[in-house]
């Protein structure tokens, strides 16, 4: 039977602010256990939640992003549950009625397809605390750092029907966190995590599947491949002819495997309740301006100006507006060259990513500025070197030995385009070579290219290649 | 409207509280009494009524993003029954 895939995506996104939502308790990641967390995080009894003004902006901020409308008046509500973590026996959260209502957003699938993946609705809530479970004597320890830290969960509608769609998602909703300021992104250090609902059905069956929920996924890579395995173990199940439970299911990397959590609870079993702490959220239209205001150009748009400005391919812009920052280095290194935008993209995109690639660093500690980058492609442009006399002039540059024309200068790189010099060359090469001419003029064309090769050996690579052959022609002709 | 001992077994568990057994039929005759008065309540019309979530006609006050707590871990890992290297320490959570 032919099976088809349905996945819907709950990305929790732990906002970028400098207190927690509902206490004045600093947000830093990797503080001493506890040194974060206040009465309010402590959940002490008389203590009252206060709502982050930023945190609120933030959401909206993502509702923009996503072209979703933003409800005039949220409510917060109680989750209840008990887990020593979240001392309060219950989490803050929204349920009815959520600040970001529904939107959606556009991926790039590899075939170059464009699809779009709506977004039910995102709300605000809070990060509950950690548990470790190792080495306290049969204890559990407990650190409330996180406890307090404002989430924005981010749930997509089941419109994803392979993993490479839900993978195109998440990063997609990176992206766009990170362009936008509100989430640093990293699923290292769990900034961002993604929880997959996946559930299969017969082809072209109009029903959904019993699903289950995936967690513990910390990378793209790991994402993939827990829905693989997920989908695997459910086509097995029901061509069994078994059933599938609803249920948690957490990824084991090691294993690469996905294993049962626990039944999911009845959802109505976490009683969810508007918090009487808290009273209605209202976001009126000014203050959706004032942040609508300082939005940034949006990935799509960038990448809409990056085809239409500097005329590069819909792949290179793809690339080149994955995140910001490699936005902006590409663009200062455009200017620095003064033009040459494909030059300049081919080079951020291979030679440096390369570099980045193989010392495992971001864009903004590239070992090469913007400026020398720039500095190396105008070079080129006026054709004081070759392309490939650059990329040993850009290694030198990696390697910390000074700008593009320093390397040049010290290492006496600079293309030689004297005709005199270059004619004294070919004199030589052709000279040592009788047979070779006599082949040529014999009307074997091709070995002209051996001997603009032996020209350009003889100039150890600086000779304009362009120049050669052309003088190259003149002597042989003649 | 009327709890059944399982029921008001089930509401005493997930809210983590002990109930006697031979305290449930009173609970549950209590209970059903609230319930009833909230059977009343439903019978009023408040169709055209937007809810209320919050019994004051108020909005919240939002606070600045601002960091205004100091660390003081000491001090409130005082009142705690047990705490190493910083952490609270709870018995242990069997998943």
């Amino acid at each position: 039977m032919q099976w088809e895939t349905v996945i819907g995506l709950e990305i929790h996104a732990q906002l970028a602010t400098n207190s927690k939502i509902f206490s004045g308790a600093s947000t830093r990641f990797g503080n001493e256990p506890n040194r974060q967390a206040c009465p309010v995080d402590l959940g002490l009894p008389g203590v009252l939640p206060v709502l982050n003004e930023g945190a609120v902006a933030m959401a909206v901020r993502l509702g923009l992003g996503i072209g979703a409308d933003i409800a005039g008046r949220s409510v917060f509500a109680r989750k209840n549950y008990f887990y020593p973590d979240l001392p309060k026996g219950y989490q803050i959260s929204q349920y009815e009625i959520p600040v970001v209502g529904t939107g959606q957003l556009e991926i790039a699938l590899d075939d170059g397809t464009v699809k779009t993946i709506g977004v039910t609705r995102a709300h605000l809530e809070e990060d509950a605390g950690k548990s470790l479970h190792e080495d306290f004597h049969g204890m559990t320890g407990i650190d409330l750092n996180r406890a307090g830290t404002p989430l924005l969960e981010i749930v997509s509608e089941p419109d994803m029907r392979s993993p490479a769609e839900a993978v195109a998602y998440a990063k997609k909703i990176r992206t766009l966190v990170r362009y936008l300021g509100i989430c640093d992104g990293n699923m290292q250090e769990g900034s961002l995590r993604v929880d997959a609902n996946v559930s299969i059905r017969p082809a072209g069956s109009q029903e959904f599947g019993t699903r289950a929920e995936i967690k513990n996924v910390n990378s793209f890579r790991f994402l993939e491949k827990a829905l693989n395995f997920e989908i695997e173990r459910q086509r097995e199940i029901l061509e069994d002819g078994g059933t599938v439970q609803q249920e948690t299911r957490l990824y084991d990397a090691n294993a690469d495997e996905t294993r049962s959590m626990r039944t999911k609870e009845e959802a109505n079993d976490y009683r969810y309740f508007p918090d009487p702490d808290l009273l209605p959220l209202e976001v009126d239209q000014a203050f959706i301006e004032s942040v609508r205001v300082e939005l940034p150009e949006l990935p799509d748009e960038k990448r809409d100006r990056f085809i239409s400005e500097y005329g590069l391919p819909v792949y290179d812009a793809n690339v080149l507006t994955a995140s910001r920052e490699l936005a902006d280095y590409y663009e200062a290194t455009v200017a620095a060259a003064g033009g040459a935008p494909k030059v300049g993209a081919n080079w951020v995109m291979s030679e440096l990513g390369g570099v980045l690639n193989a010392q495992g660093l971001d864009i903004s500690d590239s070992p090469v500025s913007a400026q020398a980058l720039g500095g190396l492609i105008q070079r080129i442009q006026d054709q004081t070197i070759s392309g490939k006399i650059a990329k040993q002039v850009f290694e030198a540059m990696v390697a910390g030995e000074g700008d593009a024309d320093g390397v040049i200068e010290a290492k006496g790189l600079k293309q030689i385009t004297d005709t005199g010099e270059i004619e004294r060359m070919i004199d030589e090469v052709v000279d040592a070579n009788p047979g070779q001419v006599e082949q040529y003029r014999a009307g074997k064309d091709k070995v002209l290219g051996w001997f603009v090769g032996q020209v350009m050996k003889a100039s150890r690579g600086k000779a304009n290649p362009e120049q050669v052959n052309q003088l190259l022609r003149q002597k042989l002709d003649a | 409207m009327s709890l059944s001992p399982d029921e008001v077994r089930r509401i005493a568990h997930l809210a983590r509280l002990s109930v006697a057994d031979d305290e449930v039929a009173a609970n549950a005759n209590d209970l059903s009494n609230i319930l009833d008065l909230v059977d009343r309540m439903n019978a009023v019309d408040t169709s055209g009524v937007t809810p209320m979530a919050h019994p004051q006609n108020a909005t919240q006050r939002l606070r600045p993003d601002v960091v205004t707590e100091p660390d003081q871990r000491e001090r409130y890992q005082r009142l705690a029954p047990a705490v190493e290297r910083g952490l609270y320490l709870v018995p242990r959570v069997v998943e």
